[in-house]
């Protein structure tokens, strides 16, 4: 099948077979390997990307499914080489470890803070409870998700 | 005289992590990121059964699949030599089943096609015929003389015994408990749990045939031990063998073992002449790959009257699984479970340990338990509390009673341990204090007479960490030694390699600031490189805490050398004896003239340009570090919760974590290390399991069934930190990464049972869940 | 991992999905949000020949009022009933249940019509409807009809539903003084339950129980109806000696089985405990507003 996916603001076209999932589509068929890979009972959210903003497991979505939508990827984050004020504000609260959650998690991140831009501790932990991560403990990820808002409603001032 | 305005960032600073620019791009580049022309990918058929001959193996339809290039099996692979190979405990392991399979998830064939999907598809042609055999779970079991034997390929092997170990003196010991005022013994089970990491173990396998040379990339905790072992394992030289470990999303031991895959992936890429990516899916990672502890733990502890402890004896059932495949040093088959003392003065202590093979996984030494360090913690402070609680004394007071005091450091204790330094009361006062303990207690007391639970856990740990001696320790022989070379660049920047790995605790950053620390050059001016074998000095990897007391020991002495050097051209530069030059934060200068300086940099320009006469060009040389002794981090954990007695559920209200690893390179990531075992520990307490039913199904390979908590569930932390320096260490610093997995179960677990201590309840084993509470509770006619 | 084969087909109406069910039924899954379908799919625990994907039908996704029904179109996700003021003000049973299904990320592409279809025994939305005495719309090329939720499920994971039928909605009956709540006991976040209770509670305008509904969750071949304990509390005075009995009457309709989450005894207690603080949350709700 024919599919057309408009992928970080660009559209990508190809030739997929139904179940194809779309994380692969997009780590195979695009070279976006920042979408990760952590199970396959679709129990861990690593491969979280955003679909029309809304954010969504990967590998229980087939590419397929995308034609004709909008997917963003932590690729996508990056405007030209500025950074997200949330990957910035991951890097400077410890909010990584090993790397391997972390773009589902900024990408949650990113949904949340579009529909509450001042999440509590309690409105962090409850969004990103579908994210798992094994390093972290989950302390600085909230600490990074609360100072992004501050810096993104701080610039709107 | 070039001056520079960079921070130094040595240590005690807490800059922000290089390795973050790639990971927050997501472009990180993990095992399964490794894209390479023509490469293949590669699907494990894997045993249904736990314990089963094999019949036959019908792999025709599976190569009849249009994009399946090969199908594997054992006998193919025992035409090479390949059937079986070594464990990290000298036993042997099954690359692909031959006659029998010896666990659920077992390797059986493996199919090589040029897409994943068409490799899964033909899986499911290949036809293997099992006679089913009676399955051993229960290591107890498989002890009996008459239990079904396991490993018959053993020809030496007659029952499903593996070793006994013991260690400590049995007759002190028993006099002890003879003189004791009480005895208090308690029956334990730590369960079989799992690191999980949440990237799963891999490889790409490129065997080229037009240079000979093997690059495998690969999930390794320790590239260079594994490129050995490659090397006499798969019969290629080992100049030819380049492993890379690249990024990895996390270890926790997980990625210490060699598994079979990776074994396979190699091999058909060898016989195909094209690369071979092989990465397991989840229920591969959990049914298969090393598991963690699985220890069934009687201990018992001789107190006097006034609660003074006068001796401790443990026995242990070990449960190994099918191979005996736990990854720890070689002269301990049950790892350093001899640390069970703890943190107190015991006058005689005496532990043994016997080993079972049983139908599940191989494995044992795992999930960041510094060698079984996580089992023998979990014990004696349990034990502690179970004392407090015969005894009507305070838990906290019961530890004070007994603590090693700071002037006994270094400490020998009855096992033969030698502590470099501790200040336990100091953490548990400060502990106890960030708390609010004796409100609490009050508190406690109010809302009994109310009928509420609430319940306080106090764990003081000391774990040993940082393996080590080379005469007594060692991986396969391999003495666990590390190292580093660093070079020093005309320009003044640095590169650093090391023989350890680091999969998300930070080196790039940490390792940096030693060096900096040492020759002033800005951490950030410093480039780290590890796990490219062909690039880096030959090191044990990174796991069991051991990088910081090992590696960055290394480091720190390496940066002392060629500060030697340095200072001998700096004398050579400045016109003056190298006794009058005094270094400070990147500066050489003339004692009594610190304006006639020259910073580091001028002196490593100078290393290529303008040298003393005789003196060798550059600045750089590599240093193997063999510690004299472990370094033993220790810490109190406090833990706050409240239960609700119509389901049994408990919630942790507060948690206060107090750790003394000595001198800390970098505040910020040692805390990160605390929160991800604090986090780990909380759901080995209270939700992980692996466990099986009657015919060995696993019960656990899935995120369905093995939980891992989310950030709803898992608590927030409050860390504080004493700092003991270790008198050994160049730099004073102790390992950290597993301190707060070894220590918070029991703190957990100790909270919940100090909640139903008035109802009679002395033990829940883990995982603490609602259903075992509430049964509990229901048991005692409370509920 | 990696699915199976399959034919795909993404209908642009009702009329042409009714047309492939009618043919195809037998061999035919129907994708709305995938949630429960895909990794049945990827761990290869069915084999559909054809996926029928009506998420690019449009208007499937209405959640309002009318002519005395609340409607729930079948691409109606978990997180637009969490999201809605509707539900928070008048179907409280629904509200309290739609956050706790799941996890968020699931919760935004899962639809309610797909778990009903679905029929987990451990399935949060059929207790829900049980509870609320809810009907699932069915349509085929051979007419339509509305199931009560009380008679939809058959086993586990079976329903009456036909293979030729497309579920096109559920319809949840408009009621005054009304409370609801749906507790749950889960070990953690995306967990099945070990056992739920959705409760729904009408009061008469004598201030007495006019009319219950108790759905159970995960302790039994399906979701189940504690009717013994609706027709308890039907006419009875609403306090704490009618919840404790109701409680007593739902443990004893359910039939848990024993595993990892907990003895059947244990899940029974849940089941009691939930029942008796769901019933005294529902009488405070529906004392003070007159929800549905």
């Amino acid at each position: 099948m024919r599919i057309t996916v408009k992928v970080n603001g660009a559209e990508r076209s190809a030739d997929v077979e139904p179940r194809l999932l779309l994380v692969h589509f997009l780590r195979e068929g695009l070279a976006l390997t920042g979408t990760h890979v952590g199970c396959d009972t679709s129990g861990c959210g690593a491969c979280t990307v955003l679909l029309d903003g809304v954010p969504i497991k990967s590998c229980t979505y087939l590419a397929v499914q995308a034609d004709g939508r909008e997917v963003e990827t932590v690729e996508g984050l990056l405007d030209g080489a500025t950074l997200h004020p949330i990957q910035e504000a991951f890097k400077q609260e410890h909010g990584l470890q090993c790397g391997f959650c972390t773009p589902g998690m900024m990408l949650t991140a990113k949904a949340l803070l579009a529909s509450n831009p001042k999440p509590t501790e309690e409105d962090v932990r409850w969004a990103i409870s579908g994210n798992v991560c094994r390093c972290t403990g989950y302390m600085n990820i909230v600490r990074a998700v609360q100072a992004a808002a501050a810096a993104q409603s701080g610039s709107q001032t | 005289m070039s001056e520079t305005q960079t921070p130094i960032h040595g240590l005690g600073h807490s800059p922000r992590r290089k390795e973050d620019d790639r990971f927050i791009r997501g472009k990180g580049t993990y095992v399964d990121d490794v894209q390479l022309p023509g490469m293949l990918h590669m699907a494990i058929l894997r045993s249904p059964l736990a314990h089963a001959r094999i019949s036959s193996i019908d792999t025709s339809q599976a190569l009849a699949l249009d994009g399946v290039v090969a199908v594997v099996t054992g006998r193919d692979l025992a035409a090479h030599n390949l059937a079986w190979m070594p464990t990290l405990s000298a036993d042997t392991q099954a690359v692909l089943a031959l006659d029998k399979v010896v666990f659920q998830g077992q390797e059986v064939a493996a199919v090589i096609a040029e897409t994943p999907y068409t490799a899964h598809d033909a899986l499911e042609l290949i036809d293997v015929d099992y006679d089913p055999l009676p399955p051993v779970i229960d290591p107890h079991r498989a002890l009996e003389p008459d239990a079904p034997l396991i490993r018959e390929d053993k020809p030496d092997q007659t029952s499903n015994h593996i070793f006994h170990w013991s260690q400590g003196d049995k007759e002190a010991t028993d006099r002890a408990f003879a003189e004791a005022d009480r005895v208090v013994s308690l029956d334990t089970f730590y369960p079989r749990c799992h690191p999980s990491p949440l990237e799963t173990c891999g490889c790409v396998a490129d065997v080229n045939p037009a240079t000979g040379k093997a690059t495998i990339w690969m999930t390794s905790q320790a590239p260079h031990a594994h490129r050995t072992l490659f090397a006499l394992v798969a019969g290629l030289p080992e100049q030819n063998i380049r492993i890379i470990s690249p990024d990895i999303g996390g270890g926790f031991g997980n990625k210490v073992p060699i598994y079979p895959g990776y074994v396979v992936a190699t091999a058909a890429s060898l016989l195909i002449g094209r690369p071979v990516k092989w990465v397991e899916d989840r229920t591969e990672n959990l049914i298969s790959t090393g598991f963690a502890r699985d220890y069934h733990m009687s201990g018992e502890m001789a107190l006097s009257a006034d609660g003074k402890i006068l001796g401790l004896r443990s026995k242990v059932i070990a449960d190994h699984g099918a191979f005996n495949a736990a990854a720890q040093p070689s002269k301990f088959p049950a790892g350093l479970f001899h640390i069970f003392t703890g943190s107190y003065d015991v006058p005689a202590a005496y532990c043994e340990v016997d080993g079972a093979y049983t139908n599940k996984a191989p494995g044992g030494i795992a999930y960041r338990c510094s060698f079984r360090v996580t089992e023998a913690s979990y014990l004696i402070e349990r034990m502690v509390q179970k004392a407090a609680t015969e005894l009507g004394m305070d838990p906290a007071d019961l530890r004070k009673r007994n603590f090693i005091q700071p002037e006994q450091f270094p400490y020998r204790s009855a096992v033969g341990w030698v502590y470099d330094s501790g200040e336990y009361q100091r953490a548990l006062d400060l502990a106890l204090e960030k708390l609010g303990y004796q409100e609490l207690r009050r508190e406690q007391k109010e809302k009994w007479e109310r009928g509420e639970l609430m319940g306080i856990g106090i764990a003081s740990f000391t774990e040993v960490v940082g393996a080590g001696h080379g005469a007594e320790f060692d991986i396969a022989g391999i003495r666990m030694f590390d190292s580093a070379e660093l070079r020093v660049h005309p320009t003044g920047k640095a590169i650093l390699k090391l023989g350890v790995k680091s999969q998300g605790q930070g080196h790039e950053t940490t390792f940096a600031q030693i060096v900096a620390s040492e020759l002033g050059i800005p951490a950030s001016d410093i480039t780290v490189v590890e796990g490219d074998t062909d690039n880096t000095p030959y090191g044990l990897g990174t796991y069991a805490s051991r990088s910081t007391p090992v590696g960055g020991a290394a480091t720190a002495m390496i940066a002392r050398r060629l500060r030697e050097k340095a200072t001998k051209i700096a004398a050579h530069l400045l016109e003056a004896s190298e006794d009058d030059i005094q270094f400070e934060e990147g500066r050489f200068f003339v004692r009594g003239a610190p304006d006639r300086a020259k910073t580091i940099q001028d002196v490593a320009f100078a290393a290529y340009t303008d040298l003393p006469e005789g003196m060798e060009a550059g600045l750089e040389g590599v240093h193997y570090y063999d510690p004299p002794n472990m370094t033993f981090p220790f810490g109190t954990y406090c833990v706050v919760v409240d239960l609700d007695k119509g389901t049994g559920e408990w919630k942790t209200r507060k948690m206060v974590a107090v750790d003394d690893c000595g001198v800390r390179i970098n505040p910020m990531i040692v805390e990160g290390q605390i929160h991800g075992g604090l986090a780990e520990g909380f759901g080995i307490a209270a939700m992980e399991l692996i466990t099986f039913d009657e015919e060995g199904n696993c019960i656990g390979s899935n995120f369905t069934d093995y939980l891992l908590p989310t950030a709803w569930e898992t608590p927030q932390f409050e860390t504080f930190a004493t700092v003991t320096p270790s008198p050994h260490h160049p730099i004073g610093a102790k390992g950290v990464g597993e301190s707060a997995t070894v220590g918070s179960p029991a703190a957990y677990v100790n909270a919940v049972l100090d909640a139903l201590a008035p109802l009679g309840i002395t033990n829940i084993d883990m995982p603490v869940t609602s259903d075992k509470v509430w049964a509990a509770m229901r048991e005692k006619g409370f509920v | 991992m990696y699915p199976p084969r399959f034919d795909y087909l993404a209908p642009r109406s009702v009329e042409e999905a009714l047309d492939v069910l009618a043919e195809r039924g037998d061999d035919a899954k129907v994708l709305a949000g995938g949630q429960s379908l895909i990794p049945l799919l990827k761990l290869r625990f069915a084999a559909p020949e054809v996926l029928v994907d009506i998420n690019r039908v449009p208007g499937l996704g209405t959640l309002s009022e009318e002519n005395g029904w609340l409607r729930i179109g079948p691409l109606v996700r978990h997180r637009d009933a969490e999201r809605s003021t509707l539900l928070r003000e008048r179907y409280p049973t629904m509200a309290e249940a739609a956050p706790q299904i799941s996890d968020p990320l699931v919760r935004n592409l899962g639809t309610i019509c797909g778990s009903l279809a679905h029929a987990d025994p451990s399935g949060d939305w059929g207790a829900v409807m049980i509870a609320l005495g809810a009907e699932l719309l069915a349509r085929s090329r051979r007419g339509e009809r509305a199931i009560a939720a009380r008679e939809l499920f058959t086993g586990p994971f079976t329903t009456t539903l036909e293979p030729d039928e497309l579920v096109t909605g559920v319809r949840v009956p408009m009621r005054e003084r009304t409370g609801g709540s749906y507790l749950k006991l889960e070990r953690k976040v995306g967990d099945f339950a070990t056992a739920a209770v959705a409760v729904r509670l009408t009061l008469g305008h004598d201030g007495r129980v006019a009319e219950a509904g108790i759905g159970l969750t995960a302790v039994g071949p399906t979701n189940l109806a504690a009717t013994a304990a609706e027709d308890a509390l039907r006419g009875a005075e609403p306090g704490d000696a009618a919840f404790r009995e109701a409680g007593e009457l739902a443990a004893q309709a359910a039939s848990p089985g024993s595993d990892l989450r907990g003895t059947a005894d244990y899940k029974r207690n849940v089941i009691r405990v939930f029942t008796e603080r769901g019933l005294r949350n529902a009488a405070a709700m529906a004392t003070n507003q007159g929800g549905a």
